[in-house]
């Protein structure tokens, strides 16, 4: 089952290669791991997405919480939440292909941001599933390169992750 | 006043009321080492590898109930401490160990004797800093001896760069530290408490099984006591030996892989586990799938994450051992209610049935000295009051499973990681923390080698260690393996070329004995004990076919032993 799991954790340096040496220490997959400073300077932010059966994740999780460096964590996938990624995608694009991209972009409420004679930087944001779709829909247009920032996520409502 | 951080080491160590640091100097940690240098209350033991240094603070540490504390220099002094590091880790043992570090500067340039200490402890400590400010020296240290000590124990390592020894700054030890991010759990959960009791008490087939959680948590007396109130039948695994006492009637003896039948069969049959500071280990369950099949599960540690993580159970109780074992006895106490007296003396015949097949027999008339006969002889000589320290293979089982340990902290070995070269360092920590005790080190001719370099040690500060060295010529666990699952064939298990043992002794300054027949034995330890003062290597020449019995094959159930 795919879990995502937020984390509040001390923004000091190695915390980030804690959590990732646990992972390939015990052998737990990460499909995607985000980090950035929350507005307390002393903490940082981790978006983990994690796949595994409920005892795995179980696991995961008490050993996640033994690591000193993190002070707090949720499974976001236990309840209403928001997932989002960014994409940032360079295509090629001539000719009748400008319109055609342009045209798949506002479908997918995407933006072109960077322009060239020959070149689109498009951004999306999205769930991974939408993002991975507008991929999809791009079938026929050479892809020069592509930038995914991995997933983030907040619970709905009045659930939070905070001190 | 202003202190360097040389200095700063060395009062953080005094107050934390560290009486012996295991050590080995180098470039790295000179200004420290001068500090211990001009003063005189920390001793500072001089080992002669960086593993042997980590072994010894170990088994200083599992002698007693304080932390072993360790101090090596950079790059090969570090890297030569993390087996001792993982020794300990794998069996949450409290240790500090200091490694010295290049200057801060010159850290991630591949500076001559640069290591990343920090990054290739990670996976084996409990925590590790990095400190790169004098400032914060002081109260790492602190947050180390901490961490090591509380919740479940285990090795800290403080990484400290040379500069930050050399800088100054005033001192100020705190006396107190919180950690947001950490906060051990005591108490455990008293209805989940209540919920064991009653299961407990509703028990017809109860079963004790207690690991290395009572021996550090310090509660074989409450362990005794709750296990006599029931009644009930108990086992240690191979780290909880000591937790109860082995010449007790409700001793099963130990469980697992070469346990006993009775223990493995109660196991296999009992309806209400009550596990206390026990893990699950691979070597105790056998098949996880074959594991306890009929029984309810209660389980107590201290850390969550032990709790099914190999054997889901029913009551899971996160806490101290002690405190919830006394919450226990006084629920029980509080109830008047009573086991199940007709069910319980059925639950002990059968026991007695399992007893009766003797499993430890041996061939005590055999002409060739049998290993477990040495280990008998050392216990009735030694009257079961020794330290015992072991290496790793079939001498610490035979150890574990003749010497009948009655006290908690008497059984020194590595369980977790099975380390070949603990055990004379181990004893060596051992001697310091009770320099009148008897220490004995149970190994054989393989393991020994491992760290045979610290007889000099051992000769440098006259420590009276007794080695018994069994010796079959033979890796021999290595060797009972191959016979049993490799059809025979022998790779790299026979030791050739070994050294003689007596005169090997007799170089470092020690007395060296072999002894090569059963009739020996006895005048052999008798006189080694005579030698009180004097390190006594007892090189006993036993028989090379002896297996460890009864086994438990890989991918087995604790019902499927093979019996000799």
């Amino acid at each position: 089952m795919r879990r995502i799991i937020s984390i509040l954790l001390e923004n000091e340096a190695g915390a980030l290669s804690r959590v990732a040496g646990l992972f390939s220490a015990r052998g737990y997959n990460i499909e995607s791991l985000t980090v950035a400073p929350t507005e307390d300077p002393s903490l940082s932010r981790m978006t983990l997405v994690t796949r595994g059966s409920n005892e795995i994740l179980e696991q995961i999780t008490k050993q996640l919480n033994k690591l000193i460096e993190v002070v707090k964590l949720i499974d976001l996938t236990e309840g209403p939440h928001i997932e989002r990624e960014l994409l940032l995608i360079k295509v090629h694009a001539v000719g009748d292909s400008r319109n055609e991209i342009k045209r798949l972009a506002d479908i997918f409420r995407g933006r072109i941001v960077d322009v060239t004679a020959s070149t689109y930087v498009i951004e999306l944001t999205g769930t991974g599933e939408k993002l991975d779709a507008f991929i999809e829909a791009l079938s026929g247009i050479r892809i020069i390169e592509t930038v995914r920032s991995g997933v983030s996520g907040v619970s709905r409502g009045e659930k939070s992750l905070r001190l | 006043m202003e202190l360097t951080g040389a200095e700063i080491v060395v009062e953080c160590l005094k107050e934390e009321g560290v009486e012996y640091l295991f050590g080995y100097p180098g470039g790295a940690v000179l200004h420290i080492y001068d500090a211990l240098y001009k003063q005189d209350h920390i001793k500072h033991i001089l080992v002669r590898h960086e593993q042997a240094a980590t072994h010894a603070a170990d088994g200083y540490a599992r002698s007693t109930e304080k932390p072993g504390v360790v101090l090596v220099t950079s790059g090969p002094g570090a890297t030569n401490a993390i087996t001792g590091i993982a020794t300990a880790y794998m069996d949450s043992i409290p240790m500090v160990i200091i490694t010295g570090q290049v200057p801060t500067h010159a850290i991630g340039s591949d500076a001559f004797q640069e290591v990343d200490a920090v990054g290739i402890t990670r996976p084996c400590v409990k925590h590790n800093f990095l400190v790169k400010d004098v400032k914060d020296l002081a109260s790492t240290i602190k947050k180390a001896f901490f961490i090591a000590t509380s919740g479940r124990p285990g090795p800290v390592v403080v990484d400290v760069p040379k500069d930050v020894t050399a800088a100054k700054t005033v001192f100020e030890y705190p006396k107190q530290i919180s950690l947001r991010s950490y906060s051990p759990v005591e108490r455990g959960h008293i209805g989940q408490i209540r919920r064991a009791v009653k299961l407990m008490l509703s028990a017809k087939r109860p079963m004790l099984y207690t690991g290395g959680g009572v021996i550090l948590g310090n509660s074989a007396p409450e362990l005794t006591e709750l296990t006599r109130k029931l009644g009930y039948p108990i086992t240690n695994t191979l780290m909880g030996l000591g937790g109860y006492p082995a010449t007790d009637k409700q001793f099963l003896g130990m469980l697992g892989m070469h346990g006993t039948y009775e223990a493995n069969m109660a196991m296999h049959h009992c309806d209400v586990l009550i596990a206390i500071g026990a893990r699950f280990d691979d070597r105790v369950t056998g098949n996880v799938k074959k594991f306890c099949p009929g029984a309810q599960i209660v389980h107590v540690d201290i850390d969550p994450a032990s709790i099914s993580k190999s054997v889901r159970v029913d009551v899971p109780i996160v806490g101290s051992v002690k405190s919830v074992l006394q919450d226990m006895i006084r629920l029980l106490d509080e109830t008047g209610e009573k086991p199940d007296a007709t069910a319980l003396a059925e639950w002990w015949k059968q026991i007695e049935e399992w007893r009766a097949t003797d499993c430890l027999k041996y061939d005590r008339a055999s002409e060739i000295i049998k290993p477990q006969m040495v280990v008998e002889k050392f216990y009735e000589l030694s009257e079961g009051q020794a330290f015992l320290t072991s290496d790793v293979g079939q001498h610490q089982m035979w150890a574990a499973q003749f010497y009948k340990f009655d006290k908690p902290r008497r059984w020194i070995n590595s369980g977790g990681l099975g380390t070949m070269g603990f055990g004379l360092p181990a004893a060596m920590g051992v001697q310091f923390a009770h320099p009148d005790a008897l220490v004995g080190c149970v190994t054989g001719e393989g393991s020994i080698q491992m760290c045979i370099q610290e007889l000099s040690t051992c000769l440098q500060y006259r420590l009276p260690i007794k080695i018994i060295n069994l010796n079959n010529r033979y890796l021999g666990m290595v060797r009972q393996w191959q016979e049993f699952f490799y059809q025979s064939r022998y790779s790299m298990s026979y030791m050739e070329a070994l050294p003689d043992f007596v005169k090997l002794a007799e170089a470092y300054g020690h007395v060296g004995m072999r002894i090569e027949k059963p009739s020996d034995v006895e005048p052999a330890i008798k006189e080694a004990l005579r030698l009180k003062d004097r390190l006594v290597f007892m090189d006993f020449i036993t028989d090379q076919k002896e297996n460890v019995y009864p086994m438990i094959p890989a991918g087995a159930g604790l019902n499927e032993m093979i019996l000799v």
